[in-house]
């Protein structure tokens, strides 16, 4: 069930070049389930800046009754985000969204998880339950350059990893697809979130298999009313999904990309 | 008695806060939060006679203390709203206000009659201002006789009683309200949203695939708050108020400046229990104020003896 509260900070650190990881305590954290889904946050109380914040669950864990959010400093949000203290509140509303459906993936299958820069928190929690049901995770994880990377060991505690930059100061150089392409990564299943180009590329590359991609949109609600974040349904003019309700992962060919 | 009752044509309102058009969908999403059988009355999603794909995206775009949207009427048509959204709103005992919009007289008046007729629906809502529609859209609302003559039209059709949204994107928003007025209209809604844009620094580009959108947020209500005052001092016909409310506080502002009963919409956004938590703080307000009924506060700020309000600050 989608929840509203005021969740509580428990730590926040610097993990890349304007990556901040973000953990917060709170009831809310058991409703949240499916990797993918995200949280509609709140910044500050005023009435500037005005909309909340839409941002991926990276990590869940019900045990500690808490959550991790990686986000990167880009607007006047994040960076007040970027100003919280452990103790501080944080006003949330989630979990949001259909995350990625885990049963894609069965047991013994190799999904390939493929993330892009900001893209690649959801994939974390990803990797973490698929690993739990038995299926072999490959992780390739773009970035621009050696300062944005992060979170490239704590992938590859569950399987094979492969770290890309733009520029070629760590890892491979180049993008995801090369990367694919180089090694001949072989998958049941691809499960890939971040910049749109790329999300493209993967869906043209790989047409007939099972791709699943997590969608960005600006947002206004985040639960469905507002049609702020729509996309179009190949083949229709009027036929359309919601970001923010009917994904923010779509099975590739679902929607327009 | 119920303090926060209020009687507008067509409405039996149980408190005088709905959310406004276009911010609440058709209910169904805020229906997970709580039961809508609290509200006054729910204002839905802007309906054409053919579903509407709208504006491309990006169509919102965050301004300090406000947002501008340039969604483009998206929506799922006249007959799905008819046999699917409308019955699934009959659950709740809430009125309905039917927000329409078309491209043309006629489609203005088909969509009115036959949605007037639905049992819930007990007001329409003539969206003659909405800035995000090309064709048409804008004149309708901005030429006081092209917009009486609408009034007039869906007035002989219209099973329920008419309310008319204003736009505030007029050089004279009292001549509209007047013209309006004249045609038959029952109530004044207002306002919409004011047309804005935002350029992006980085591309040099509009943020809005669209280019402009409709400011709406706190941002407005200083709007919103002078043209009801002139507008409900020379009208006779109810208002009701919307552009900005986020508290029980902007819902009495909006009743002093002239407004009967009053709309939320970028809030909920903010806050999706903004509407339930406005109803419940209301009585604890009019107690502080020394009020005994919300109606006695309309056009308090300018009727004679405004200055005897009694406020223990
Ligand atoms: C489903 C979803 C999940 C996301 N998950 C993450 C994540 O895990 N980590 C992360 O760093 N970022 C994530 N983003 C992007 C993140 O929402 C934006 O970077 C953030 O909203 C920027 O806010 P700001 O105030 O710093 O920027 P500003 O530019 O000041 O924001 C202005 C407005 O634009 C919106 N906006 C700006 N960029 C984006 C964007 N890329 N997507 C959607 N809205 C945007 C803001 O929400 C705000 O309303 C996600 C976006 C979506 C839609
Ligand atoms: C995303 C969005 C969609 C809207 N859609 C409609 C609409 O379909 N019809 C309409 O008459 N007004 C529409 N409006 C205008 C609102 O009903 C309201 O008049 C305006 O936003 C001012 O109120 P607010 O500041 O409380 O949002 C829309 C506003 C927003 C923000
Ligand atoms: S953000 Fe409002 S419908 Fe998706």
């Amino acid at each position: 069930m989608i929840g509203h509260e005021r969740m509580t900070v428990a730590s926040q650190r610097l993990i890349a070049e304007r990556t901040y990881e973000l953990t917060l305590s709170g009831r809310l954290v058991q409703e949240m389930r499916q990797p993918g889904q995200f949280v509609h946050v709140k910044v500050a109380a005023s009435a500037d800046p005005l909309l909340r914040r839409p941002l991926s669950l990276c990590h869940i864990d019900h045990k500690q009754g808490q959550c991790t959010i990686i986000y990167r400093q880009e607007g006047k949000g994040t960076a007040l985000l970027a100003q919280k203290q452990p103790g501080d509140t944080v006003d949330v509303l989630g979990p949001l969204g259909n995350g990625f459906p885990l049963e894609a993936a069965p047991a013994g299958s190799r999904a390939l998880l493929v993330g892009g820069g900001i893209g690649v928190p959801p994939l974390y929690e990803l990797a973490k339950q698929l690993t739990k049901r038995g299926v072999k995770v490959v992780s390739v994880l773009g970035f621009q350059t050696k300062a944005a990377v992060f979170y490239e060991e704590e992938f590859a505690a569950f399987g094979e990893t492969h770290v890309a930059t733009d520029d070629g100061s760590h890892g491979t150089a180049g993008r995801v697809t090369d990367v694919i392409e180089a090694r001949s990564l072989e998958f049941d299943v691809l499960y890939a979130c971040g910049p749109k180009p790329m999300l493209r590329a993967l869906a043209e590359r790989f047409p007939n298999r099972p791709v699943y991609v997590s969608l960005e949109e600006r947002m206004g609600c985040g639960v469905g009313a507002c049609f702020a974040c729509v996309c179009h349904v190949p083949g229709s003019e009027t036929a359309y999904k919601k970001v923010c309700s009917d994904g923010p992962v779509f099975r590739a060919g679902e929607v327009v990309l | 008695m119920n303090r926060l009752a209020v009687e507008l044509p067509g409405l039996s309102l149980k408190n005088p806060i709905m959310p406004a058009s276009g911010c609440f969908g058709f209910g169904r999403e805020y229906a997970r939060f709580y039961d809508l059988s609290v509200l006054g009355a729910i204002m839905i999603k802007a309906t054409t006679k053919e579903p509407r794909f709208g504006n491309p995206t990006p169509r919102v775009a965050e301004t300090p203390g406000g947002m501008l949207n340039a969604i483009g009427l998206q929506n799922p048509g006249l007959d799905k709203v008819l046999e699917e959204e409308l019955p699934w709103l009959e659950q709740f005992d809430v009125p309905i206000i039917a927000n329409i919009a078309g491209s043309t007289v006629e489609e203005y008046v088909e969509v009115a009659e036959a949605i007037s007729k639905a049992p819930n629906v007990h007001a329409l809502e003539l969206n003659i201002s909405c800035p995000n529609v090309k064709k048409g859209g804008i004149a309708f609302g901005t030429v006081p006789d092209v917009a009486a003559e609408l009034t007039r039209l869906v007035k002989e059709v219209s099973a329920v009683p008419v309310y008319v949204k204003l736009s505030p994107n007029v050089t004279d928003i009292v001549a509209m309200a007047k013209a309006i007025e004249q045609a038959g209209a029952d109530g004044l809604t207002m306002i919409n949203t004011l047309v804005g844009m935002r350029i992006d620094v980085k591309t040099g580009r509009p943020v809005l695939a669209n280019g402009t959108g409709g400011l709406s947020g706190p941002a407005v209500k200083p709007i919103a708050i002078r043209m009801i005052y002139d507008v409900s001092q020379a009208v006779s016909i109810p208002i009701i108020g919307m552009g900005g409310i986020q508290t029980a506080e902007d819902v009495l502002e909006f009743f002093y400046a002239g407004a009967s009963a009053v709309a939320v919409g970028t809030a909920n956004f903010v806050d999706p229990f903004v509407c339930p938590t406005i109803i419940a703080d209301l009585p604890a307000l009019l107690d502080e104020l020394g009020i005994g009924h919300i109606s006695e506060c309309i056009g308090r700020s300018w009727k004679t003896g405004a200055h005897a309000v009694h406020c223990r600050a």
